[in-house]
Parts: structure tokens; sequence; C-alpha cells
């Protein structure tokens, strides 16, 4: 398998005063194939948004790196490299309020990206806006209206109007739903569905809701504190949880059933993630977890694939034995 | 509790009925909430549920008197808190029924905590003004309810302030603050919308078990599917001002009697939902409050509708013995055979 996105031991720190640092993205490795749908899940606080922002460049890398189909991106990005790289890589952004510039029509939000560095006359930039406009289910008519006269749903509308227009291949979706009503969230993800079919995009989708992430994606990311924690095909993650991480995730998350709620086996859930202000050695979910051990407090676990496990799953936590190397 | 005497099985502690709210906009007037019935029961949970603007906030906000009048208006209805109506009578023996016989929790705490104040402090006010306790007694007490809502080192905390505490941390500090008078009933409007799902489990067990304590009964407003099954033993559906459904949680889940039910229903991931099967949005948004349609409000949405949906609004017909939906297939004429609506047991 060729990646299409890949990162490897991307770090981003920011500094604090008198010496401290945060550490919101530590050392993650995650290789995304060419139409896949990877999902990123995670409490707030846990780092998966400055990961997807520092993917595109909207983060300088501390340290590690990403490569784009082979080629390595800038550590940081000059204005010259987001022209480049933004036709290729978008995102979209949790927020439909502060995400479009009010002062600014649908039609200019939309097509901005079209005139950066591009020759092609203004007529056309209108048509493909409409066009695109059309496509996500807001018609030509949206070109004039201004983003307050828009309702949530719509807005969002606009936001991925305005990454795809450019046709890029790779989109990192920031919590693209988590501001809808349930209705509504249905149609962005019919949308955001056809859109990869119809394209062959490549997403990372970013979100807190298991069950819509479970739905969406090809695989599942679990990050905990700046560290994946696991990774595998999206419905192993969530029906068969390793890291137990994982697991309160997947029990915390409340099913739209109330016989299976019912017969919820309640594992507790303890305490609030911790602060990622100078995070010390070993396992960064060690304060947490149920099943703590010496060794946790100590020696921080790898992400790697464990024994009796495809490999496609990889799991960051003592309890498991690695996999025996291949010989 | 166990001061007051336990109502009679069956008879509803909080008790709404026909309410009508109006709001005055520079658009004209918006008829928020028309025609609300609802009632729990003591240590029963009722989920109220529905989307952006259905008007299940301002139904409670106006029983708890919180709706801003004006622009605000209450133009028809009532709400019996045991044998008073609180839409008319707040002070009962001289005492606010609100923040003792019956309170509130919010989706933002830090709306509902001063900032200036210590969250001990804010919980004795509440405990000096309804229940007449001195300071430093209100305060004691204040220390045991917020360890009753498992804050670590309650004593310590209850000497800080709001800006000390995480999102969840504040959302016990809250829920300390509107059960420290142990009220009847609790009514909460989103309590867990803006926390992530370990501390929203966590806060809804809290919620259970404080209910197993102390007999309250909850309202609880949520536009989460999945919240409703954790919580509720009964479930009004709202739309465009309106209660659709009702009725116990297995029977709005699995006998789901309202087209917009079941269009909730099949646009959420189930454990069960499939790629293969795909989610089913609603196409379409509610109808406009300002001119509601004077049939059915769902009637533009729906895949079942008829030629009489648009001009005739439909009764709450009644399922099965506690389950009603309004909505015209369950006419003794309708015609028979829509995917998906169960038509009672009789059918």
């Amino acid at each position: 398998m060729t990646a299409l996105v890949e990162a490897r031991g991307v770090t981003k720190h920011f500094p604090l005063r008198r010496g401290k640092t945060i550490h919101a993205v530590d050392d993650v490795s995650l290789a995304i194939a060419p139409r896949e749908i990877v999902g990123l899940v995670g409490e707030s606080g846990s780092g998966k948004s400055t990961f997807g922002r520092t993917l595109v460049g909207l983060h300088d890398k501390t340290a590690g790196e990403v490569f784009l189909e082979g080629q390595r991106l800038p550590r940081r990005y000059t204005t010259a490299d987001f022209r480049r790289y933004a036709r290729r890589m978008q995102m979209i952004f949790q927020d439909p309020y502060s995400s479009l510039n009010p002062r600014m029509t649908v039609g200019e939000i939309v097509g901005e990206g079209l005139r950066l560095g591009d020759s092609r006359a203004p007529s056309n930039t209108r048509e493909r806006v409409g066009r695109w406009l059309e496509r996500v289910g807001l018609g030509r008519a949206f070109a004039s209206r201004y983003p307050h006269e828009l309702s949530g749903g719509q807005r969002q509308r606009v936001g991925i109007a305005r990454a795809l227009i450019l046709e890029p291949t790779f989109v990192v979706c920031d919590e693209p739903i988590s501001a809808l009503d349930v209705s509504v969230q249905a149609q962005i993800v019919r949308l955001l569905e056809e859109l990869k079919r119809s394209l062959g995009l490549t997403l990372l989708f970013i979100a807190h809701d298991l069950s819509m992430v479970r739905y969406v994606s090809d695989r599942m990311a679990v990050m905990y504190l700046g560290s994946l924690v696991e990774v595998g095909p999206a419905d192993d993650v969530s029906f068969r949880p390793l890291h137990p991480y994982t697991r309160m995730l997947a029990a915390s998350n409340p099913e739209p059933d109330p016989r299976s709620e019912r017969e919820r086996r309640t594992i507790p859930i303890v305490g609030e993630i911790p602060s990622p202000v100078n995070v010390g050695a070993g396992c960064r979910f060690a304060s947490r977890c149920p099943e703590v051990m010496d060794v946790c407090r100590s020696t921080t676990p790898l992400l790697q694939a464990v024994a009796g496990e495809p490999a496609s799953r990889q799991v960051a936590c003592h309890l498991y034995e690695p996999e025996p190397a291949a010989t | 509790m166990t001061a007051s005497p336990t109502p009679a099985a069956g008879r509803p502690l909080l008790d709404v009925a026909d309410l009508h709210v109006e709001f005055d906009t520079h658009g004209g007037v918006v008829k928020a909430v028309r025609g609300v019935s609802f009632s729990v029961q003591a240590g029963r949970t009722l989920a109220i549920v529905g989307e952006s603007g259905c008007g299940k906030s301002v139904s409670v906000l106006s029983v708890m008197g919180l709706v801003p009048t004006p622009p605000g208006r209450i133009t028809r209805g009532a709400a019996r808190l045991g044998d008073v109506d609180i839409l008319r009578r707040k002070i009962v023996d001289g005492h606010d029924v609100r923040g003792s016989r019956i309170a509130m929790i919010f989706q933002d705490p830090m709306s509902a905590l001063n900032p200036t104040m210590r969250v001990g402090d804010q919980i004795a006010e509440t405990l000096q003004v309804h229940r007449g306790l001195s300071r430093a007694d209100a305060f004691r007490r204040a220390v045991e309810v917020l360890a009753q809502t498992h804050i670590p080192d309650a004593e310590a905390r209850a000497k800080q302030y709001p800006f000390t505490f995480s999102g969840g941390m504040l959302q016990r500090a809250m829920i300390a603050m509107a059960i420290a008078c142990e009220p009847e009933v609790l009514i909460a409007d989103e309590p867990t919308t803006a926390l992530d799902v370990t501390i929203q489990a966590q806060i809804l067990d809290l919620l259970q078990e404080l209910q197993r304590r102390t007999g309250m009964a909850i309202v609880l407003i949520t536009h989460d599917l999945g919240v409703v099954a954790r919580m509720a033993d009964d479930v009004s559906v709202m739309y465009a001002g309106e209660i659709v459904e009702s009725g116990s949680a297995d029977d709005v889940f699995y006998r789901s009697a309202h087209p917009y039910t079941l269009g909730l229903r099949a646009a959420m991931p189930s454990q069960a939902t499939t790629k293969a099967a795909g989610l089913q949005p609603i196409e379409g948004t509610p109808p406009d409050l300002f001119d509601p349609p004077p049939g059915c409000a769902y009637v533009a949405r729906c895949p079942h509708a008829m030629h009489l949906c648009r001009p005739h609004r439909p009764e709450p017909f009644q399922v099965d013995p506690a389950h009603h939906a309004r909505c015209w297939l369950h006419h003794p004429g309708a015609p028979a055979g829509r995917d998906g609506v169960y038509r009672g047991a009789r059918a």
C-alpha cells in the first residue's frame, strides 16, 4: 500500500512561559491510503484538531515529517507553499459560524481559492462557483448571499464547497457535523460520501461522536493526550476495543437503543483528561487506567501490532504482547 | 424528600397542559410552543427530544418562569406542580417554588454560576434563601452536597471560584446547586451537550444516582437519541412547537408511530447501521414558525403525507394506551401499509 498522506513522528509543541511546554501532539505516525476515510477520535484536549491542522500546514511541525504522495512537505509553510499545496490538501472546519468571513458573499468565499495564483477569467470562476453551490445542494442563487443569512447546515455546505472547489486529493474534516442537528448531520455525511465516491477523495474525519465516526470511516485512530493509542478497522475498534481508553470511550458512548443501554456493561469512567503541559514518561493514560501496572508509569508503550490480532490493528498498551517479528 | 409525602403512584408531580408561548420579533410573532402537554412522575425521567428551534427549551423555560417577558408571552396553558399552577403562582407559603421544589440545570454552567462568587457560597445562598439556614450551616451543607456530586476534596473546592473548575466539575457544581434543596422535579436542559462522552457518561450516571436516592422526577431536554435511550423512562418528541409523539422509551424507539420519529432514528447511526444500509437524512427544513402551517407541521418533509395533512391539523391519536402520535395515519379510516409506522397493538 502506498500511502497518499503519511505522517511520521509528527510532533507539535506550544511553548508556554517559564520553560513549560504544551505537548499537543507527540510523535504521531499515521499513513492514509488513497480513497480511504480515517476517523480520528478522542476527547477535547487530545490534540486531534492540532494534528489535523499540522497535517495541512496550518501549524508548523515541532518535529516529524508529512509526505503527500511520497513528496515531503515543508516543516513551515510559506505563502508560496500554501498556494502550491492548497490545491491538493484542504480543510473543512468545525464551526460554520467563525470560519466564514461575514463581509464576503458566499460566492466570494467559495471562489476565493480559485483566484489565488490562477489566471482564469472571472466568468469561469463564477461558473465553477455556481456548479459547486449546486453540487453541495445550495443552488446558484446562494452566491450573492452573506453567511449570516444561512443556517448552520447551509454554512457547513459553503465550507465544503470552498474546500472542494480546488479539487484536492486530501481533505481534513475537523468535526464537520458536531455543531449541526441530527437530521442535518445525516445530510452532510451523505454529501461527503457522495463527493468521496465521485471525486475519489481521501479524508481524515475528526470527531468525538464514536457512532458517526464508525459509520463514516474505513479505519479509526484513537488519540489521547497527544498520542495515538489504537488504530484499526473502524468496526473492530468500536465493537471490540483493545486499549483501555478506547474501551472507556466505547462504554461512554450512548447508543440510540434503550434495550442495549439497559443491558450496558458499565465500566467506571474515572477522572478527566489531564493537562498536556510537560507530559512525563510512561503511558499517558496511566492516571485513569483501570488496569494500570507499574511498568505503565515508567515506560511509554509503543503503537504496534499485537500478538493474536491482525496486522491492521495497532495498540499502544503494555497489556498486550507485541506481535513477534516476522522471520 | 423524606419529609414530604410521596405522591400516589401514577399521579404526576409536574403536569404541563396545553402550553402556548409566543415571541414578538422584528419579523413578526413567532409561535414557538403550540399546545404542548407533558407530565412526569416521582422517580421517573421524561426526555423531551427534538432539534434546534423545535421549542423544547422554551417549553421548560416557560414552566420555570424564565422566558423574558416581553418579548416572550405565555398565551395559554397550565403547569401544575402538585396543586399549584406555577405559570400563575410562583410563591407558595412565602417561598418561591423555583430553586426549592423545582430546579433547573443548563447546558452552559458558566451561565448559571456567578464567576465572582466562591462555588460553596453560591450553593449556600440557595439554602439560606429557601431553607433559612445560617450562613455557616448553609456552607457546611453546601460542602456535603458538592461531595454528593462526587467533586473530589469538596471542602477545598467549595472555597474556590468557578474558573478553577473543569467543564465536568462545573456541571457537577451546578447540579449541586440545583439539588441543594432536594427539589421534587429537576429540569435538565441539554446538560451534557457541551461535554465529552466520558464526562457525559459520568454526569448521566450522577443524575441517575441522585434520582434513585431522592426520588426526584427529571425532565431531560436533549437532541441526542443516545442520551434519551440511556436515561428516559418516557419520551416526548417535539417538532415545530408541538409534541408529535409521546410514550414509553420502548414505544418511541421500537414502535415509532410518527414519521418524524422514524426519520430521526434513520438519520442517526446505531450499532446496527451498516454502510450499505446508509443513513437516511430528513430532507428539507422545519416550517417557519412565524406562519406555522395550518395542518400537520411535518407534512412538507413526510414520506407518507396525504391530502388532508396539509389543511387539517391532526390531534394526538392514541396508538396504544400510553402511546400517542399527532399523525393522521392513526385515524381509523387511514389507509394501511405505511412502511415502518407502528399502528398500535390493535392494528
